[in-house]
């Protein structure tokens, strides 16, 4: 028999606000352990949570972008379970009332577009960190973490392969760094993802059981983890075993999943409403204030870069991953009005120079405005293409105008003829063996002399100018 | 100094004002009654020194010129259950036998602000579940009037000070009547605010969607003077109401000629003692000699309050005392294994009343349980307060009500029966469950001397006319004015 694998993503996104979700300590990253903590982190008693409305804004922002319903009326919910780094003991998270509701994301998967529905979207607080030590025999607590806000975005599950599994991912990923909710960076767990998986014999309506797969901290093992769990279910139902529902880990160092807890080992997190937090009533015209502050989408620029730019489709989904590549692109295109050699220029020399200094886009040293001009000084024969990289490579290591550089540098094109039919002819002189090669049939030495001339003039006599008067010369 | 521990707090802020003797000799005079009288088991800690600095601080304040307040000066105390950065805030609990908070909650913060002198912290029923201070892991409060007795729960601390005349006034907080029953029971009055009223920051939580610290006094004047300094919005909890506050020290007069008072004739029922009922009707006389009118109404759902609560209450007790878990501060137990820490640490650290609350409450949340427990409790919730709105919507402007169902127990009388222990805030839950203020003053004494409290209840956040129908009752009764000490000097 045939099946057909059904997955569903749980994704936690961390989101990248000033403070914590209930409290002024600060949510940025620290190495140094219990440094963003106040007594409200630490659930000392007494404290209460107050919300960070920018939390909600977040939620909203990717609600809407992912053309969800906007519940009005929300409330939070706790979650109580005993760990260590769980300062309250409960979790301050949505249950039946989460902000988002029924919506979708549209991304590519390879050539194909497809289209995944969203279940829900909430805000949670995230839990600090256990550090055990081996060592000091003993377990360390930071709570840094503890209380930084989360999005935990459920899909449906339409998902029918890893590969798309992953692909959903990096759209999602994409999304949220597109709208600055988050840096999506999955090896440091500012994004989480945990999958569902099932199969069912093919044409089946009903879905099977189900297992939970966590620990998926790479685009990688969440395509390894999910391929090892459908050819584990596989196995086990054509053998005729009945699939556990469970909780099951992924090791990344074998590449298996092993079971963690059953669905009866599973925790009663006895969840109701918070009494410390009122109700959250979301007005209209927040949502169209929200609303009217998106940016454009990574999907409609995807399309806009190619109906409106004439960008291939693969220049334009490289181009379109980072929101950064794409304002660069606009904005550097905007002053040459060559978009094909702006998409060039960015993903080889731009990614080529920051690949080889290991350095990131957001480094970069010039604006889009200055390459721009680089690229216009190219189509206006000013510098020739040679001469445009040795630009580069100081604009890149220090910045600064272009023209500058070039007048500085004294890299401006020769376009004079008579400054270059002087060249050529000392080019000539120096070389008579080969000016008679060359009239005797050696067609093969016209590059030798543009060479020649190129030496002479520095390499910034314009090379068709130089092709042009050599030949004229030689035949004289 | 003669008998100015029996001044109010208007009187003592008028002594100062003319310095007629310094907030430090009052402090001191305080702190020297305080320490005569540790047997009745008031307070869990006193600040000798603080309490003295803070003195001689408002002292130098009112010296200098600066700008004072009526509270400047003078000293109170506070209940064991609300957060100072000084000190340790026990709770009651052998849990927090040591802890000390790093923050001052917002409600000591204001009166600090003030220029009060807080003298110490008050014993209390462990985080505030009880009604008869019995369940203090400290010991017990004796009640003044009648030390085999109790004073009440759980702010029974704060009410016994009061009564003793150990300080002029305290914060008490109230969850399902922990103002208003140790208040009856002492002779106090005190005021359980509308819900919202005085931010709950730095107040260690039981039932979060209950719970209101209040003034506890020796009559309704003082409570509204230390309404005005703790009420208001606080943005460190969203529970905290925006309403305005009025100046309620400078509204107290007021002819409560016409003012409809209603009667719920569910609260006159067999429980009730009827030593107890005649007060309350005598005292009911008194209001319509003041002119208001008295008439009878009804609040149906009365009947499903005390079960309702004792669902919501554990529910968010079991809850709130998660976090009591022995890793970052307060009680840990020696243990091997972190399923055993958890377990030693609470079962060491929480008392059995504790204890049977996070059991019921973990279990009418459990899965299967919730809606039939949890949900139908807040359902029940919902027609009590509706109950309360319909009478007020055109009935009446205040309700009046017997705080208690009987006068002070014996202690250790139901300590061995929690059903019967809960039934004594038969007629104090509802109004928490409705959120809505409810002052509770002294309107007489059974035939062995103990005193009987009634309860007014008012609108939501109408602390205002609360205040003006027992000041008035305060102008032409001297209930409020007998004190244990009086009463033994009349037995001499």
């Amino acid at each position: 028999m045939d099946y057909e694998s059904v997955i569903g993503l749980e994704v936690h996104v961390q989101l990248s606000t000033e403070s914590k979700i209930f409290s002024g300590a600060s949510s940025h990253v620290t190495d140094k352990p219990n440094e963003h903590v106040d007594p409200v982190t630490f659930g000392l008693p007494g404290t209460l949570p107050v919300l960070n409305e920018k939390v909600v804004e977040f939620a909203l922002r990717l609600g809407l972008a992912l053309n969800c319903d906007i519940r009005r009326f929300n409330r939070f919910a706790r979650k109580h379970y005993f760990y260590p780094d769980l300062p309250k003991g409960y979790q301050i998270s949505q249950y039946e009332e989460p902000i988002c509701g029924h919506g979708r994301l549209q991304f590519r998967d390879g050539e194909v577009t497809r289209t995944v529905g969203i279940t829900r979207i909430h805000m949670e607080e995230d839990a600090g960190k256990s550090v055990h030590s081996a060592e000091r025999q003993c377990s360390l607590l930071d709570l840094n973490r503890a209380g930084v806000p989360l999005l935990e975005v459920v899909s449906e599950p339409d998902i029918r392969s890893a590969r798309e599994a992953a692909a959903y991912l990096r759209a999602l990923r994409q999304l949220v760094r597109y709208l600055e909710l988050s840096d999506g960076n999955m090896e440091e767990g500012s994004l989480r993802c945990d999958a569902n998986v099932s199969l069912r014999p093919k044409g089946e309506m009903k879905f099977g059981t189900r297992t939970e797969i966590k620990n998926l901290n790479s685009f990688r093992f969440v395509e390894r983890a999910i391929e090892y769990e459908v050819a584990r279910q596989v196995a086990i139902l054509k053998s005729g075993e009945p699939i556990v529902q469970e909780t099951r880990l992924f090791d990344s160092e074998s590449g298996t999943t092993r079971s963690m807890r059953s669905k009866e080992e599973s925790a009663d997190y006895r969840y109701f409403p918070d009494p410390d937090l009122p109700p959250l009533q979301i007005e209209e015209s927040w949502i169209n204030a929200v609303r009217a502050k998106l940016p454009t989408l990574p999907q409609e620029i995807f399309q806009s870069l190619i109906d409106d730019y004439g960008l291939s489709e693969y220049d334009a989904a490289v181009i379109s991953a980072e929101h950064e590549y794409v304002r660069f692109f606009l904005e550097a295109q905007e002053v040459c009005k060559n978009p094909k050699a702006t998409c060039n220029w960015i993903t080889s020399e731009i990614f080529g120079a920051l690949k080889q200094h290991g350095e990131q886009f957001s480094e970069l040293r010039f604006s889009p405005l200055q390459l721009g001009q680089l690229i216009a000084l190219i189509d206006q024969d000013v510098i020739s293409g040679k001469i445009a990289k040795t630009v580069f490579e100081e604009l890149y290591a220090s910045g600064g105008s272009p023209n500058e550089i070039i007048e500085r540098r004294g890299l401006k094109q020769i376009t004079d003829d008579s400054a270059i039919r002087e060249m050529v002819k000392e080019a000539l002189r120096s070389n008579p063996e080969q000016v008679a090669q060359f009239r005797e049939g050696n067609a093969k030495l016209l590059g030798f002399f543009v060479g020649q001339v190129m030496k002479l003039s520095k390499g910034s006599a314009n090379p068709k100018l130089v092709n042009d008067i050599l030949l004229e010369e030689l035949k004289s | 100094m003669a008998e100015l521990w029996q001044s109010d707090l208007w009187e003592l802020s008028e002594g100062l004002e003319k310095r007629e003797f310094s907030s430090k000799e009052l402090t001191q005079m305080f702190l020297e009654r305080i320490a005569h009288q540790e047997h009745l088991g008031c307070y869990l800690s006193v600040f000798e020194e603080k309490a003295i600095e803070q003195a001689e601080k408002a002292d130098a304040r009112r010296a200098a010129g600066d700008e004072v307040t009526k509270l400047t000066g003078v000293p109170l105390a506070i209940k064991d259950i609300i957060t100072l950065n000084y000190g340790t805030t026990t709770c009651g609990s052998r849990f927090l036998e040591d802890y000390r908070s790093p923050f001052t909650a917002t409600a000591a913060q204001r009166l600090l602000k003030a220029g009060t002198v807080i003298l110490g912290k008050t014993n209390l029923d462990e985080f505030g579940m009880g009604s008869s201070n019995e369940n203090s892991a400290f010991g017990p409060v004796k009640n003044p009037w009648d030390t085999s007795r109790v004073a009440g729960g759980s702010s029974g601390g704060s009410a016994a000070a009061v009564a003793a005349r150990l300080c002029p006034a305290a914060l008490g907080t109230d969850t399902g009547g922990s103002i208003r029953q140790p208040s009856a029971f002492c002779n106090v009055t005190g005021l359980k605010p509308s819900y919202g009223r005085v931010s709950r920051y730095g107040l260690v939580a039981f039932a979060s969607s209950l719970d209101q610290i209040g003034p506890m006094g020796k009559n309704a004047r003082d409570c509204a003077l230390i309404s005005e300094c703790i009420f208001g919005r606080d943005i460190r909890d969203s529970t905290s109401a925006p309403n305005e506050v009025p100046l309620f020290s400078s509204l107290l007069e007021r002819d409560i000629k016409g003012l409809r008072i209603g009667v719920p004739k569910e609260y006159f029922r067999e429980e009730l003692s009827s030593e107890i009922a005649s007060a309350i009707h005598k005292g009911l006389g008194e209001l319509e000699k003041l002119g208001a009118e008295i008439k009878e109404v009804s609040l149906p759902h009365t009947d499903f309050a005390t079960a309702a609560y004792y669902v919501i209450v554990p529910a968010e007790a079991s809850s709130n005392l998660s976090r009591f878990d022995g890793i970052r501060y307060g009680k840990r137990a020696d243990a091997q294994d972190l399923i055993s820490l958890y377990a030693k640490s609470r079962s060491e650290g929480f008392g059995p009343e504790v204890k049977r609350r996070i059991l019921i409450g973990t279990f009418v949340l459990s899965a299967g349980y919730y809606d039939a427990y949890y949900v139908k409790a807040q359902r029940a919730r919902a027609l009590i307060a509706r109950d309360f709105e319909e009478a007020f919507s055109e009935k009446v402007d205040v309700i009046a009500a017997p705080t208690t169902p009987t006068t002070p127990f014996l202690l250790g009388e139901k300590t061995h029966d929690p059903i019967s222990m809960y039934l004594n805030d038969i007629f104090t839950v509802p109004v928490n469950l409705a959120g809505l203020p409810s002052l509770s003053l002294p309107c007489g004494q059974n035939s062995s001397g103990l005193p009987i409290g009634f309860q007014l209840i008012g609108r939501a956040f109408d602390e205002l006319t609360l205040f003006q129908v027992a000041d008035a009752f305060q102008k032409t009764t001297d209930w409020h004015l007998r004190t244990p000490e009086t009463k033994t000097h009349s037995k001499d």
